[in-house]
Parts: C-alpha cells; sequence; structure tokens
C-alpha cells in the first residue's frame, strides 16, 4: 500500500476515459454501473419514500385521534372533495399505500439495494459486483414502480384500497369498491415492476458473494452483514416468483376475466356475476408465501449489519460467529414453511393449521439464540457509546419486544382472538420500525463517513436516536394494550362500537407520539444534507474497524481499492490482549509473525 | 454518571415502563388504559384465555430478563466509566448449547400445549349431518347448523334453522339484519358465509372468529352462557364500510330465545301473506335498505 505501489495499482488497472460531457454523466451518474452509485440512488430514492410513507402514517394516525375532522392547514388542500376531512374510501387507500410503499418502497429496498449494492462488493473485496449492468437495470426497474405506485395516488379514490395485502374479491372485482378499479391495476403493476427489480438484485449478489471473494476470505470469514445480505438474497431469488405470478394472475382476472380467486357467479354490489370456478384462498396461499420471506427480507440484513456495529463498538469480538451464522441460515429456511400463520382464521384446514404453528413456535428459537449473542457481544465489552451503537442496541431492545410478542401469535388458538386487532400492528411495528428503521439508521450513521468521506454530526445524532426511540416506543407499545381490548385493524373509526369507545384517549396519545416521532426526522435529515458538505472530514477507517470496506479511501474510488485486498483473519479480532497498543486487527493486515495464516476462531 | 450510564437509563425504562403498562392494562378497572379482553361468556373457550396468559407470562419473564440484562451491560461496560480492558472472547460452546436447548424444551412444550388447545376448539368440531351429509369428526350427536350468517357489503344478513332443525329447508326463519341471537348454555353451530367479498366474523365476547369466504362455508360453534348485549365485529377489510359493519350479538334465555323466533316467524307471515318476498328485515320491521357499495359514503 506504499504511493509508488497504489500507483501502479491504478495503472494497471486504469480504463480508458470516455469522451467527456452529457454521454459521461448519464453513465456514471444516471445509469451509473458502478455498485456504490447505485446503492446511493436506491439510498436516496428509499429516503424520499419514506417521507412519503411516513406522511401516510400521519394522515392515518390523525384520522384514529380525530375522527371525521378537518385536519388542520393541509386538509382542504388534500381533501378538497370531502370538505377537509379524511372520507372512509381514502381511509382505505391510507392504510393500503402506507404499508405498500413503506415495505416495497422503503424497507426492503433500502436495506438489500441500498446497503447490500453499497457494502457487499466492498466487503469481500470485490472490484464491483458481478453483473453492473444488470445492477443498473434492477435500480431502474424501480422507476416503473414509482411512477405507477404514485400515479395511482391520482385516480379516484387516490389510491388501491384493498390493503397492501390485496385479498380478492375485493381487489379483483372492480365494483366491490371504489379503490378496486384502474388504481388496482396500477398497484399491481408497481408490485410486479419491484419484484423483477428485487429479483434482479438477488441473482447479483448471489454470484458476486459465492464468486468474487477476495483472496483468503473464506465463507466464515465473511462479515455478518454479508452473511445476511447472502440469504436474503436466496429468500428473494425463492420466494419472489410466487408473488409475481400470483400478482399477475390477479391482473388476468382483473382484465382477462381469468377467474382464478374468483368463486362461481361471483358478484358485488349487484355487479354482474363473473364466472369464477376459482379460489379466493389461492391468493392468500401464493401472496403470504413471499409475503412471509419477505418479513425475513426485512429483518435479516438489519440483523447483520447490527452485529458488525455492535462489536465494532463492544471493542470485543461478536459472541458466537458460527451459531449466528447457522440460526441466519435457519430462520430462513423455516421462514418458507410457516406463511399459513398469517391465515389461522381464513378457514383453512385446522390440522393444515397446527403444522404452521409448529414451524412459526421454532423460529423463536434461533432468533432467541441471536439475541442472546448479541448480549454476548456487548457483555464484557468496552462500549463506545456511539450514534451508530445506540441504534444498534436500540434495534436489540425493539427486537426483544417485537420477536417476543411473535410468540402470542404464533399460537393458532390465541391467533383466533387477536388476529386482525392492533395486536398484530404492534408486532409487526416493532420489528419493522423498532428493529428494521433502527438498524437502517444505525447502519447510516456507521458507513456515512466510508460512503461520502464525512462524519455526520455525533451530537445531533443521539438527539435524533433519543426522540427517535422514546416516540417510537410510546406510539407502538401502547398498541398492545389496544389489541388486548380487540381493536380491529384498517378500521377508520372504531368508536362508535361501544367496546372500543374509551379506546379513544390512547389513540390520542399515540397520535401525538406519531407525529412527534415524525417531527424528529427532520433533524436527521438536516444532519444529513448538511454533513454532505460540512460534516467533519475522515479518513479510510473512523471507526477503528475490521472488516474490508474500512481498508478502502472514503469514499472509494472506482474499482474500490488501491491495492490487492488479501484476508488473513476473521472479521472480529477486537480487544486481542496480544495486540498491544491497539485493540483492533483488520482483515487484510499481514499476520506479526509473517506468513502464518491465524485461524479464524469460528 | 458518565453519558454512557444515562443512555443505559433510557433501555432501562423499557422493560420497567413496558411492564408496568400491561400490568395497568391487565389490572386497572377506569381510566384511559384499563383495556384488556372483554369477559369471555364461551366456557367452551376458556383455554384460550389461559394459554394467552400463560404465554404473556412466559414472555414477560423472557422480556424483563434480556431488556434488563441490556441494561444492566450497557451500565457496567460502558468505556467511559470502566477501565478494564474488554474481554477477547469468540463465544462459549457450552453456554451455546444450554440456550438453544432450554428455549427449545420450553417452547415444544409450549407448542403441544397449544395444539391441544387448538384440538380442543377447533379441530374437534361437531358432527354434522346436515342437508348436505357432509359429516365431521369426534361427537356422538350429530348437530348441523341452527343459524346462518351472511357477511355482505356492509351488514350481516341473519337466518335461522327452523322447526325441522335444518338450514335450506322450507321453514327457516328470516332473522333481523346486524342481530344475531342465541339461547343460553347450549352448543350452538352456526354456518358462515359471504355474498360478495372476504369478510370475517369475529364475536370477542365468545373469543370466536372466522373469516367468511364467497362460494364456500364455514361451520363455527360455542356456547354462550351469559344473557346480554355483544359486538360483532368485522375483521377483514371488505371495502370502505369495513368499519361500519357492526352486528349485535344478543344472548338471551332459552324461552325467550323462542319467543323471539315466533315474532320473526309472525312478522315473516305477515310479509309473505301481503305478497311480499322474504327479505331480511331490518330492526323495525321494515324491509332492509340495501347498503350499495358505491354510494357516497355517509358520516357514521
Amino acid at each position: 500500500m506504499s504511493a509508488s505501489g497504489a500507483a501502479q495499482w491504478n495503472a494497471s488497472h486504469a480504463h480508458a476515459k470516455s469522451s467527456g460531457g452529457m454521454w459521461h454523466f448519464l453513465t456514471t451518474y444516471v445509469f451509473a454501473r458502478d455498485h456504490k452509485i447505485i446503492g446511493l440512488q436506491f439510498l436516496f430514492s428509499t429516503l424520499i419514500w419514506f417521507f412519503v410513507g411516513g406522511m401516510l402514517a400521519m394522515a392515518i394516525r390523525w384520522q384514529l385521534a380525530w375522527p371525521w375532522q378537518n385536519m388542520p392547514i393541509v386538509g382542504p388542500m388534500l381533501f378538497s372533495g370531502e370538505g377537509g376531512q379524511i372520507s372512509p374510501e381514502f381511509y382505505t387507500t391510507l392504510v393500503t399505500q402506507h404499508a405498500t410503499v413503506m415495505i416495497f418502497f422503503v424497507i426492503i429496498p433500502i436495506l438489500t439495494a441500498a446497503f447490500g449494492n453499497y457494502l457487499i462488493p466492498l466487503m469481500i473485496g470485490a472490484e464491483d459486483m458481478a453483473f453492473p449492468t444488470l445492477n443498473m437495470c434492477s435500480y431502474w426497474m424501480m422507476w416503473p414502480a414509482f411512477c405507477l405506485i404514485g400515479f395511482s395516488f391520482f385516480v379516484p379514490p387516490y389510491g388501491a384500497g384493498a390493503g397492501w395485502t390485496s385479498y380478492p374479491p375485493l381487489s379483483v372485482l372492480t365494483e366491490s369498491s371504489p379503490g378496486s378499479g384502474l388504481a388496482q391495476t396500477l398497484w399491481l403493476g408497481g408490485v410486479t415492476c419491484v419484484g423483477i427489480a428485487s429479483m434482479m438484485g438477488s441473482v447479483n449478489y448471489l454470484t458476486t458473494i459465492i464468486q468474487m471473494r477476495a483472496p483468503g476470505m473464506t465463507m466464515m470469514r465473511l462479515p455478518m452483514t454479508v452473511w445476511a445480505m447472502f440469504i436474503t438474497a436466496i429468500l428473494q431469488a425463492f420466494a419472489l416468483p410466487v408473488l409475481t405470478a400470483g400478482a399477475i394472475m390477479q391482473m388476468t382476472d382483473r382484465l382477462l376475466g381469468t377467474g382464478f380467486y374468483l368463486p362461481e357467479l361471483a358478484s358485488a354490489n349487484n355487479s354482474a356475476p363473473a364466472a369464477g370456478g376459482g379460489q379466493p384462498l389461492l391468493w392468500q396461499h401464493l401472496f403470504w408465501f413471499y409475503s412471509h420471506p419477505a418479513v425475513y427480507i426485512m429483518i435479516l440484513p438489519a440483523m447483520g449489519m447490527v452485529s458488525d456495529i455492535l462489536a465494532t463498538f463492544s471493542r470485543k469480538p461478536l459472541f458466537g460467529y458460527r451459531p449466528m451464522v447457522y440460526a441466519l441460515c435457519i430462520i430462513a429456511g423455516l421462514g418458507f414453511i410457516v406463511w399459513g400463520h398469517h391465515m389461522y382464521t381464513s378457514g383453512m384446514s385446522p390440522v393444515l393449521g397446527i403444522t404452521f404453528a409448529a414451524a412459526t413456535v421454532l423460529i423463536a428459537i434461533p432468533s432467541a439464540v441471536k439475541v442472546f449473542n448479541w448480549l454476548g457481544t456487548l457483555w464484557g465489552g468496552k462500549i463506545q457509546m456511539t450514534t451508530a451503537l445506540l441504534f444498534a442496541v436500540g434495534f436489540v431492545s425493539m427486537f426483544i419486544i417485537g420477536g417476543l410478542s411473535g410468540i402470542l401469535m404464533a399460537s393458532t388458538p390465541v391467533d383466533i382472538v387477536i388476529h386482525d386487532t392492533y395486536y398484530i400492528v404492534a408486532h409487526f411495528h416493532y420489528v419493522l420500525v423498532g428493529a428494521a428503521t433502527m438498524a437502517i439508521f444505525g447502519g447510516i450513521y456507521f458507513w456515512y463517513p466510508k460512503m461520502f468521506g464525512r462524519m455526520m454530526n455525533e451530537f445531533w445524532g443521539k438527539v435524533h436516536f433519543a426522540l427517535t426511540f422514546i416516540f417510537i416506543n410510546g406510539t407502538f407499545f401502547p398498541m398492545h394494550l389496544l389489541g388486548a381490548g380487540n381493536m380491529p385493524r384498517r378500521y377508520a373509526d372504531p368508536y362508535h362500537f361501544e367496546m372500543f369507545a374509551d379506546m379513544l384517549p390512547l389513540n390520542r396519545f399515540i397520535t401525538i407520539c406519531a407525529l412527534a416521532s415524525m417531527a424528529s426526522q427532520l433533524i436527521f435529515a438536516l444532519n444529513f444534507i448538511l454533513s454532505l458538505f460540512w460534516g467533519r472530514r475522515v479518513g479510510r477507517n473512523p471507526w477503528n474497524s475490521n472488516t474490508l470496506e474500512w481498508a478502502a479511501p472514503s469514499p472509494p474510488g472506482h474499482l474500490n481499492f488501491d491495492f490487492q485486498p488479501v484476508v488473513y483473519r476473521g472479521p472480529y479480532e477486537y480487544g486481542d490482549p496480544a495486540g498491544g497498543a491497539r485493540d483492533f486487527k483488520p482483515q487484510t493486515e499481514r499476520p506479526q509473525d509473517g506468513g502464518r495464516q491465524e485461524s479464524g476462531h469460528a | 454518571m458518565s453519558m454512557g450510564r444515562i443512555w443505559s437509563l433510557l433501555f432501562l425504562a423499557v422493560p420497567v415502563l413496558g411492564t408496568l403498562l400491561f400490568l395497568i392494562g391487565m389490572f386497572a378497572q377506569s381510566g384511559p388504559l384499563a383495556l384488556w379482553f372483554p369477559e369471555n361468556i364461551n366456557p367452551l373457550a376458556t383455554e384460550i384465555d389461559r394459554l394467552h396468559d400463560l404465554i404473556l407470562a412466559l414472555i414477560g419473564i423472557v422480556f424483563i430478563g434480556t431488556s434488563g440484562a441490556l441494561f444492566w451491560f450497557l451500565w457496567k461496560y460502558d468505556a467511559a466509566s470502566n477501565d478494564q480492558a474488554a474481554k477477547f472472547v469468540h463465544g462459549h460452546h457450552r453456554l451455546e448449547i444450554w440456550w438453544t436447548i432450554i428455549p427449545s424444551i420450553i417452547l415444544v412444550v409450549l407448542a403441544i400445549y397449544q395444539f391441544k388447545v387448538y384440538a380442543d376448539v377447533r379441530i374437534n368440531r361437531p358432527m354434522l349431518a346436515g342437508a348436505d351429509g357432509q359429516l365431521g369428526t369426534s361427537d356422538d350427536q350429530p348437530q348441523p347448523p341452527s343459524f346462518e350468517v351472511v357477511g355482505r357489503q356492509f351488514e350481516w344478513r341473519i337466518r335461522y334453522a327452523g322447526e325441522d332443525q335444518l338450514l335450506d329447508t322450507a321453514d327457516d326463519v328470516i332473522g333481523e339484519v346486524n342481530e344475531l341471537h342465541a339461547p343460553t348454555d347450549q352448543r350452538l353451530v352456526g354456518s358462515l358465509k359471504a355474498a360478495d367479498v372476504l369478510h370475517s366474523f369475529f364475536i370477542p365476547a365468545l373469543r370466536l372468529k372466522n373469516d367468511m369466504i364467497p362460494g364456500s362455508r364455514q361451520i363455527v360453534w360455542f356456547e354462550a352462557s351469559k344473557p346480554g348485549n355483544y359486538d360483532i365485529v368485522c375483521t377483514e377489510l371488505c371495502g370502505w364500510g369495513h368499519y361500519k359493519m357492526k352486528g349485535r350479538f344478543v344472548v338471551q334465555s332459552p324461552a325467550d330465545f323462542e319467543e323471539y323466533l315466533q315474532r320473526l316467524r309472525k312478522l315473516q307471515f305477515e310479509r309473505s301473506y301481503d305478497g311480499q318476498s322474504p327479505d331480511p328485515l331490518s330492526p323495525s320491521g321494515e324491509p332492509a335498505e340495501s347498503t350499495a357499495a358505491m354510494k357516497v359514503s355517509s358520516r357514521p
């Protein structure tokens, strides 16, 4: 890594410069094929959609706190047709689009495509992904999806309204709901495009991780982030085709009268009976066959990143590397055979319900093992309370809650009572907002210096953490109580039932916390944007971390490394007493006693 | 106190406040947090409540334990308050085995217990020998459904079996829209259908929920032990009026229930005598107005 060595390296890898100008700009920054640019494209796009999805959530919370009342200031602008209020039709659109945007345009792409794209080649010591052009296509496939779903907001009643779950016949019979018209067709198109983008990405990640690791980077020396992205890519590759096929079938039902999901003579609201001959439950099986692995797609990368962040800031090795890898694999494997737990009350055979319940309860075991290992990583450490660490610990804290409440739902007889109530809403928001989003913020604070060569402000980062942690807990923990009280999901106004009338004060409290948590994100947005220009400049490895990306320049140039990375040890050699004054050993640093390879303590 | 220790206190607040919130919800008698499951009037479903409480206790212990450990490790091993070097430990094989085996045993025992509860509640179904000749499992005495609920945008249509105790026969009694009546202290079997899109029939007081699927018939059964009025709630998104599908479940003594059926029969007879078609009735005795989904929604 001497200066002349670097120059030699650059010379041997120099590419002929293109003719410059507009073509160069377009192929470098717009139709980029460099994984880092693509990762940042995904990051910026998804952060904008995060804001949109959050605003949709605020509207939902407004309705539940002040039902049928004019929303101040923006109400007349947004809902002029209804006198400034949210109509019942629009409420169904809100719940549908909030979930759709958050799942397909935010959490999945930010974890797999933003972080995955950016980090995988860097962490394995590769120059780029295996298929850079395919990578570029996977980002640009998101834009048809953005446009289709974005445009559906302008089709009355301003979007699809059959839930993100899109159950037929409601989603197929166009007469059954104003939101089941053109908007639903656009929605299906959007979901199909997102699925194609995801599948392209997963093929790329699998090939890259299997084929393009640097010399010495065995599978058991991979950082947990890469293991998690690897397993997640397998989930995407195997589960998405089923959703895509199912969604195409729903489109043909709507447009060509194929009747996959409609019973004979299906009719709603006095519409002409459809020929039918199909089965509504078929959609549920196809949908959940993907969507259950999807929730693991939304948590596994977060788990991997948290492992890396916790080890770095505890200044000691990750506790139980091999068990952690096995746990990821088992969670993913079991994740394929539990989809029926979303359908316990659907009328499917109860004996089938038993088999799904058995597998679902089993998933708690590797999840518990992971939590214990994270605790083991913190135990005995020398913990540096940086913003990234706080968010990683926040992940663990909220994953504990979300994971444990899942055990109640896994139990079929209990689920009969709490299905489609706020118990479920509490559970999945804890794992998605509480856990996955915390990990996303932690990952951004942690890898921002690598991406932009500057640090985000630590003080304001901690303010952001404190406010977010407090208000997210304030928003979602009380929902467990609402669920115990059996408050149903997707209700524009539950209070006209006497048994739910007393829930208004608690719902107001939740709304206030939700609004506060949304407002707190302004601090993050400002920190992110302002640090791009005025953040403290840093070198390659501001956190003294071991993994390969920290050996590259900040930000890395084209082809990433200015030397050939060779890996001599596992990723978590922190705190070795034999290391002298320095408490970390980068993966790519030669061992002191020249040549003897240190075995990973995996 | 270092900043790091202050942060660890934030994480301590989670198990403390969380547990407190649940305890208030479970035991408070009044106030905005006194929210818990409604009274269970279905003796066939008391095991569900017990199972819920057992699981809640179990996960509560794990929640307090793991969240407490999280707080404790942050407090003790905060670099600013603690001079010791970090422990250079990659794992502990024996510990991994124990903390895999013990949760596995607990969860497997839990799984088997919940299978039993589920079998009692849903799998051991009454034997049905209705007009369509379908048979169920266990039970000696065949008991075909005695009432039918059809979910429809946005109402519940009710029908009772007549003297012959079979549905879909000429002597069926048409019920009032959105109001299901039932006699106490008898196991009742019902049939659930949907006329247009998916709905889901939920009576919280009975711990009973089952989706209603167009093109199929779902069988449910329960016993109601306490007279009174209870809520029927739709729990599957069915369109804009999903929140409006409010139904009343009225539990009466067997004598009152028979009297109610007689009143329905009389109304039905009078209307057919007057040449009207046997449409479902609204509680006022007038034919129910169909709640067309495409009408602009009106506020509740």
